[in-house]
């Protein structure tokens, strides 16, 4: 292996001594050793590069260089996927895949940031009824064995004003039934906001704090209205708004009165809601949208432009989004803009397929 | 997990993989346990940060709330109405041994008995929670003297008295102290009863009407002035008779105040009632069906004579006579034979049996906010069992460990249903004893092999009784909800 520096071999007019001991006697330095582009006569990092694409070739100069392009290459491919920014459309079937999807994406991101003490893996998380199946996945991989959440920090997105903590529709009993109870979670990781603190608007600002100093959110996992409003920033919210107390519109407090035996009086009017830009501020974002009653909203917050008055299309500005959603979201969307995406599915499903699991560990 | 609780430090236990008996309905959930309450996970998740330090793999249990027996009169050779030196530790012994059985709560229940024996017993009768070395004391049930001489049953008549003379006083003389007594079982028939049944239930004494030869409508002004059980229904008492249902009509009375519930206590052991009245109360009155044992010092022993007050009993299987009788005179069954037998009996859900023998007899004595249930606060005694089969060890040793109250454990694998090689044995030896009968009666020509035993009471009405078959009892396990 050539381990002598390319200038001494290939010039002998080189100023420098020779003080580093010849492992292949002169007469093996071929002419055809000596055909290095001159480049490398001038740019020592680049002649080590070629140096150490030789050596794995097993020597030559052709494949050396080849072989140092194509690592040149995925370097750039590499750095790109790290820094540039990616809007991928998820399209499943039905629901229960959609919901599959989401959670092996999810327990794929958690496994393969090896969170340990220390370093936590933070989460944003939704409510309402397009997670559950998301949820119950998870669960079922922490019963297995395969996730664990013990390193992990969640941070949910809103909590209704002024219903009590352990009322059966408040979302602090919605994520105990739903998730906390189910996993290994410590209680001092989970974050909700409290709805019935005695002074809102700090109880919000001491929510950015955490996350502020929970060092930011790793994966924020979103839902999306019928109006296009992430959380419960509803039409008209500030796009750059921060976590702050809201007035619920009518339509979500009439897509709510399910929850409350129909009875309209008994919603609760005001919510407190992480912002349009708390959840920019994420490292990733994932927004799952299932069901036909949303396909409008999605066909808003993806083919029309950035509009508050669909606060989900502010994440085409997000360098990381990912809309996870099955066939009956997409049916307002364009054919072309369908076809575009499913044709890209199994790029999609590499990011699931192998699923990890913290057993091998 | 490092746990952080504020509240408290004690330990934590949280048993998974079960199914609780809460809200009348076997549900899947955990039951967390500090310190001998059941806590809220969900308030603790929350308010505390607190964690479990330990965790308990039910494998699929049923964890119902512990049985309440407000009728046994001792067992494993301790008769309650026996004035000794070492009473005590009889009870403690009896309490410790029936937590086998699933009973967490219990009332020690004396028969007719001279008042000397209730002036010496009944002090040393103390209220007191249970836990893992037994089951707690809820106070004291008195059967007795108050009763009527007709329908003494196994009661000796030299002890039976009337409080007509004084009314309340000649029951106070008689007793002593009112402290821990809870129960009082008297004949509402006897004069003055009405404003002795007012005094009690003032004092928040629960009134029961038994051993008696009551009307209906004697009975409806006893409940009317605050009487609210019926002691072992059908047994000790009038017939029920179409123009005159006697105590048995208070089941369907139209009489009963509002609000107020009438609870009456059955022996199903399938000696003191036939299964068919079993299920004609049950089905009459389901919410008021309080499951008891009336236990006698023989429970848990061998077959052979053993003492119940001043008499002397005879036990033969799961049948106890007074000795040279055919009196039935108390029981040898244990509750959760009891609540097998009654779940057989009448059919009913795996819920409603354990609520007759945990929720009626809490609500009977005003505790449910404590026990007969997992509400969250409640105390923590609980009765763990698969579906079907034998009550095993005890789980004294976990609940010490976990200072988590009792805690009991049945045995038994899940349910399967019997495989072909178990159908090709019963087949067989149901084959055998049929030929045995078909030779016998060829041997001994028409001798009568009748399998009846008559009971004959004093009135002159007799009550066949039959000896549940084995393979009946059995062979049925507790149905999956």
């Amino acid at each position: 292996m050539l381990t002598l520096p390319q200038e001494s071999v290939c010039s002998p007019s080189a100023a420098q001594p020779l003080d580093v001991p010849m492992l292949r006697p002169p007469e093996a330095a071929s002419p055809r050793a000596c055909a290095e582009p001159p480049a490398a006569r001038r740019r020592p990092l680049l002649a080590r590069c070629f140096r150490i694409a030789s050596a794995r070739r097993g020597g030559g100069s052709a494949a050396a260089f080849r072989s140092a392009v194509l690592g040149v290459c995925r370097g750039f491919i590499l750095l790109y996927k790290l820094f540039a920014a990616i809007m991928r459309l998820v399209i499943l079937e039905d629901y229960d895949q959609a919901s599959e999807w989401a959670a092996k994406y999810i327990c794929n991101r958690i496994i393969q940031f090896k969170p340990t003490q220390g370093r936590y893996f933070t989460l944003g998380l939704p409510t309402g009824s397009t997670p559950l199946g998301c949820y119950k996945k998870l669960i079922e991989y922490h019963k297995n064995g395969d996730l664990s959440f013990k390193y992990v920090k969640t941070f949910n997105m809103d909590e209704y004003v002024g219903l009590p903590r352990n009322h059966p529709e408040s979302y602090h009993s919605y994520m105990w039934n739903n998730f906390f109870k189910h996993i290994d979670i410590d209680p001092n990781n989970a974050h909700i906001l409290d709805g019935n603190a005695p002074d809102l608007q700090v109880e919000c600002d001491a929510f950015e704090k955490k996350i502020e100093e929970a060092g930011g959110i790793d994966l924020f996992v979103g839902g999306i209205g019928p109006d296009g409003h992430i959380a419960f920033n509803e039409p008209g919210s500030s796009l750059s708004s921060r976590t702050r107390l809201k007035t619920l519109a009518m339509d979500t407090i009439l897509a709510n009165a399910k929850y409350f035996d129909g009875d309209l009086s008994k919603v609760p009017t005001m919510a407190l809601t992480v912002g349009v830009g708390t959840v920019m501020d994420a490292r990733e974002v994932m927004i799952l949208i299932t069901g036909a009653h949303k396909a409008f909203a999605l066909y808003k917050a993806i083919e029309e432009g950035v509009n508050h008055m669909w606060t989900v299309s502010a994440f085409q500005q997000h360098p990381r989004t990912i809309f996870v959603c099955d066939e009956d979201a997409t049916l307002e969307l364009r054919v072309k803009t369908v076809k575009y995406f499913k044709g890209l599915m199994h790029v999609h499903n590499k990011l699931v397929d192998p699923l990890y699991s913290m057993k091998e560990n | 997990m490092p746990s952080n609780k504020s509240v408290s430090d004690a330990p934590i236990a949280q048993f998974t993989n079960c199914r609780l008996l809460r809200g009348r309905r076997l549900q899947r959930e955990d039951l967390w346990v500090r310190e001998g309450k059941i806590l809220n996970p969900e308030k603790l998740f929350f308010d505390e940060k607190g964690s479990a330090d330990v965790q308990l793999d039910c494998k699929g249990c049923i964890l119902a709330p512990g049985f309440i027996d407000v009728q046994i009169n001792g067992g494993f050779g301790v008769d309650f109405s026996l004035a000794t030196d070492d009473f005590r530790s009889g009870i403690d012994l009896v309490a410790q041994k029936i937590l086998s059985h699933g009973v967490t709560s219990f009332c020690p229940t004396l028969v007719t008995s001279p008042p000397s024996v209730y002036h010496q017993i009944l002090p040393q009768i103390s209220v007191r929670n249970g836990g893992a070395h037994g089951a707690g004391i809820l106070g004291a049930h008195l059967e007795g003297p108050f009763i009527s001489k007709e329908k003494k049953g196994a009661h000796p008549e030299h002890c039976i008295r009337t409080f007509e003379e004084n009314g309340f006083q000649d029951l106070l003389a008689t007793y002593g102290s009112l402290d821990c007594i809870r129960i009082v079982t008297l004949a509402p028939e006897i004069k003055r009863s009405s404003e002795v049944i007012q005094e009690l239930t003032k004092r928040g004494i629960c009134v029961s009407l038994g051993h008696s030869v009551a009307n209906l409508s004697q009975a409806e002004e006893a409940v009317q002035h605050g009487a609210t059980f019926i002691t072992h229904l059908f047994n000790a008492m009038l017939p029920f008779h179409h123009r005159d249902p006697g105590i048995v009509g208070l089941l369907t009375s139209d009489k009963i105040p509002a609000g107020r519930r009438v609870f009456y206590g059955m022996i199903s052991d399938g000696i003191h009632t036939n299964p068919a009245a079993l299920r004609i109360a049950h089905r009459a009155h389901p919410k008021g069906m309080v499951l008891v044992t009336d236990a006698i010092a023989g429970m848990g022993l061998a077959p052979g004579r053993h003492t119940l007050g001043q008499q002397v009993v005879e036990i033969d299987g799961l049948n106890t006579y007074i000795a040279g009788t055919k009196t039935l005179s108390g029981s040898v069954a244990t509750m959760d034979t009891c609540v097998r037998h009654f779940l057989e009996a009448t059919g009913c859900s795996v819920e409603t049996a354990l609520e007759a023998a945990s929720l009626h007899p809490a609500q009977l004595l005003g505790i449910e906010d404590r026990k007969g249930t997992l509400n969250y606060d409640s105390d923590a005694g609980t009765v763990m069992g698969m579906v079907g089969r034998r009550v095993s060890a005890c789980w004294s040793k976990v609940g010490s460990a976990i200072n988590a109250g009792c805690i009991c454990c049945f045995t038994g694998g899940s349910r399967e249903p019997h495989s072909a090689q178990d159908l090709l044995w019963i087949f067989a030896l149901v084959i055998f004893f049929r030929w045995v009968l078909v030779m016998l009666h060829e041997l001994f020509g028409e001798a009568p092999t009748s399998q009846m035993s008559m009971e004959q009471s004093k009135d002159g009405s007799t009550l066949q009784s039959c000896p549940v078959s084995g393979v009946g009892r059995n062979s049925s396990a507790w149905r999956q909800p």
